[in-house]
């Protein structure tokens, strides 16, 4: 088979080709600090496109569950000296506890909330977000409000201050993993299903589908990625407490996967690396300085209200402008959304 | 709609039951949910210890009926908090389908403008703010007025300019409402400061009222969240069933196209409906800011408070939000009077289990209807 040479495969193969040789030409900081967060956050909004795009299910739990992630890790594997259950466990151990108890979490999550759909569905995460974070703020046995400090990470990958670059590519492997498993998923039987469910889940139904188990099914596949994000954020930031799955942050990811593109995998990274570098060199900027919040908030409103589909949608317009194609978003609306409110 | 998912078709081809089989897990699920239920109720009035590994704070409400009474009025008195804000939040979602994110950031702003104006009012405050004794019932009552009036006229700003031309794109809208309450909560920490700060009762209320009940001595403000609550609902209750514009709400909650055709001038409608629900998170959070405080993240608890209100009670239902808020009250203050004295902080786990079980037994809500 051979591949055409289309402008969205020329692009990803420089994007991979940059990622990987980022550290030779990049500042320790830039790798360390800024693109390692960034490829965290777009693990975490990559789950929330994957729910909304092939689901039809805006969500805004996928930090609560990044957090429940974080959380069981530092109380697994940490020992002594901070807050939480100190089990010191081996780090490997604790990963995988914690992405168990993440996708527990999620399909519970998502068998409650898959009768609702929309608006309603939106409400229901939320409310699993903000519960989270205050849940993890009063328990003081698993968190308190100071957090989990001190969490370790693997020999094999070193402390994120010692060895930026290590953190950094295993960041880049499991986000490059996120992103082939998602493009997989989706041509599955099931990521099929999944899209019919989301295009008419009256028809799905009657067809014999159980459309509550597909989205359940689909809420706990992104409850896995969104875990591996949060195991990844507590080794790179070595702490974790309750205000990194507040309401800010949670919105943060959605301000991500809307500013990268609703509609496209890609997007998550994409507008994750538009948020790390505005956050960054915004407080720079004196009008601006410390309201970074009130800026992404502007911008949030301005591509909601114009929708261009985001970052993503920009460049597939450009694209279309060039070569005088039509593409983009043409079964959604221009920012991603569901078009109409599918009734179940 | 929702019998789409309950028709036979949604099974599993390959694991059909029978009609008796299907009867027996019925039967079977509601038993388990009745018991689920009345455990905690037995553990309250009979079996919460007073020592021992599991020792609670006040004991069963056999052992300790004064506490249980306090621990009940406390229920009813929150509820009626909760009952304020999110009647707002409910009249807003049932007309109009806009989900007002930014409920919890109105919330906070009403009560942020209503301390800095009694601040004002009063003239020099310690450093731990203003004293009751320092504050008369015009120095809360004109704060309350203008800060509900001010949060009303944001509300409609909002809906006029942003969500107007939005009309019938419900998700767009939430997330346009998402927006705003992250631009206001981050303008209210740079204007308001990140203290935890809170309005000062007037000194006529902040007294105990004898309620002649087992010698009962309770905060007069709770009682009078209480009794503000009671004339707002019953407010609500006479605008939505005696009055014409109520009239067209509650047609307009049914068939929006159809009100319309007929004529009526939905718009204003619509912008009535934002300005009554805008206007009750703005009196929400004077008296919340009252009762407990304001700071930055508060905005939060309250949208999730509304949120579950509604979620339980039903979205859009007026009587779903007074149910949904006294099971909410009740739920979290039992939580917190009667675990065990050193798991009390458990308490917040039990939000998400009363909503879980209402989501679980009816996903739309206890008074909810389809759309």
């Amino acid at each position: 088979m051979k591949l055409a040479l289309t402008p969205d495969r020329v692009a990803a193969a420089l994007a991979l080709v940059g990622a990987v040789i980022a550290p030779a030409i990049l500042s320790s900081y830039w790798v360390g600090t800024l693109l390692t967060q960034m490829l965290i956050l777009g693990i975490v909004a990559a789950s929330l496109i994957f729910l909304s795009a092939y689901g039809g299910m805006l969500s805004l739990a996928q930090v609560a569950i990044y957090g429940i992630a974080g959380f069981v890790l530092g109380n697994a594997t940490t020992n002594g000296n901070t807050k939480g259950l100190n089990l010191g466990w081996n780090p490997w151990w604790g990963v995988l506890l914690g992405l168990a108890i993440a996708v527990a979490a999620g399909l519970l999550f998502g068998a409650l909330a898959s009768r609702s759909i929309g608006i309603y569905f939106l409400m229901i995460t939320l409310t699993y977000s903000v519960i989270a974070n205050l849940s993890f703020g009063q328990i003081t046995d698993v968190s308190g409000f100071g957090g989990i400090s001190g969490i370790p990470t693997p020999h094999l990958i070193g402390s994120a201050e010692a060895h930026p670059n290590r953190l950094y590519y295993v960041a880049l492997g499991v986000a490059l993993t996120v992103y082939i498993l998602l493009r997989y998923i989706v041509r599955t039987p099931f990521g099929m299903t999944l899209q019919g469910v989301r295009d008419d889940p009256v028809r799905m139904s009657s067809l014999g589908y159980n459309v509550v188990l597909h989205r359940t099914m689909a809420f706990g596949f992104a409850a896995l990625i969104a875990a591996a994000g949060g195991e990844l954020f507590v080794w790179w930031n070595g702490h974790i407490d309750p205000t990194t799955i507040g309401l800010a942050n949670t919105i943060d990811v959605l301000v991500i996967a809307v500013v990268g593109g609703l509609y496209r995998i890609e997007g998550a990274w994409v507008g994750a690396l538009f948020f790390v570098i505005l956050n960054n060199y915004s407080q720079q900027i004196s009008f601006i300085g410390p309201r970074f919040a009130t800026l992404i908030g502007a911008i949030f409103l301005v591509i909601v209200l114009v929708s261009p589909g985001g970052l993503m949608g920009l460049w597939e317009r450009t694209i279309s402008l060039t070569s005088g194609r039509r593409r983009g978003p043409t079964d959604r609306d221009s920012i991603g959304l569901p078009r109409a409110e599918p009734t179940v | 709609m929702d019998s789409a998912l309950r028709s036979p078709a949604t099974r599993p081809r390959r694991r059909s039951f029978t009609a008796g089989q299907r009867r027996a897990i019925r039967v079977g699920g509601w038993t388990t949910l009745a018991i689920l239920a009345t455990l905690p109720v037995l553990w309250v009035l009979f079996f919460a210890p007073t020592t021992g590994k599991f020792a609670t704070s006040f004991g069963s409400a056999v052992h300790d009926p004064k506490d249980f009474v306090i621990t009940v009025l406390n229920g009813v008195t929150a509820a009626g908090l909760y009952f304020v804000v999110a009647s707002g939040f409910t009249l807003i979602f049932g007309l109009m389908r806009v989900v007002n994110m930014a409920h919890g950031a109105f919330f906070l702003l009403g009560g942020y403008v209503a301390l800095k104006l009694q601040r004002h009012m009063v003239g020099g405050s310690g450093a731990f703010g203003l004293d009751s004794s320092q504050v008369n019932l015009t120095h809360w009552i004109v704060p309350t007025i203008v800060g509900t009036v001010l949060v009303a006229v944001a509300g409609l700003l909002m809906q006029q300019l942003f969500l107007r031309w939005n009309q019938g794109q419900d998700l767009r809208q939430a997330l346009i409402t998402i927006a705003i309450s992250i631009i206001l909560a981050d303008q209210m920490l740079a204007h308001f400061g990140g203290v935890a700060e809170d309005i000062a009762w007037p000194r006529n209320l902040d007294t105990f009222t004898n309620l002649r009940v087992s010698g009962i001595q309770y905060t007069t403000t709770r009682l009078f969240i209480l009794a503000l609550a009671l004339v707002v609902g019953a407010l609500l209750w006479v605008w939505l069933k005696r009055t014409r514009t109520g009239m067209v709400i509650r047609a307009g909650v049914d068939d929006r196209a159809m009100v319309s055709a007929l004529g009526i001038n939905i718009q204003r409608t619509f912008a009535v409906a934002f300005i009554v629900g805008s206007a009750l998170a703005g009196l929400g959070g004077v008296i919340g800011g009252s009762f407990a405080s304001l700071a930055p993240g508060v905005d939060a608890n309250w949208l999730l408070y509304s949120l579950v209100v509604v979620i339980i009670g039903g979205m859009g239902s007026l009587g779903g939000a007074a149910i949904g808020a006294l099971l909410l009250g009740m739920t979290t203050n039992f939580a917190a009077a009667y675990l065990p004295a050193n798991y009390t902080y458990y308490a917040i786990i039990f939000t998400f289990v009363l909503m879980a079980v209402v989501l679980a037994v009816r996903p739309l809500g206890l008074f909810g209807r389809p759309a």
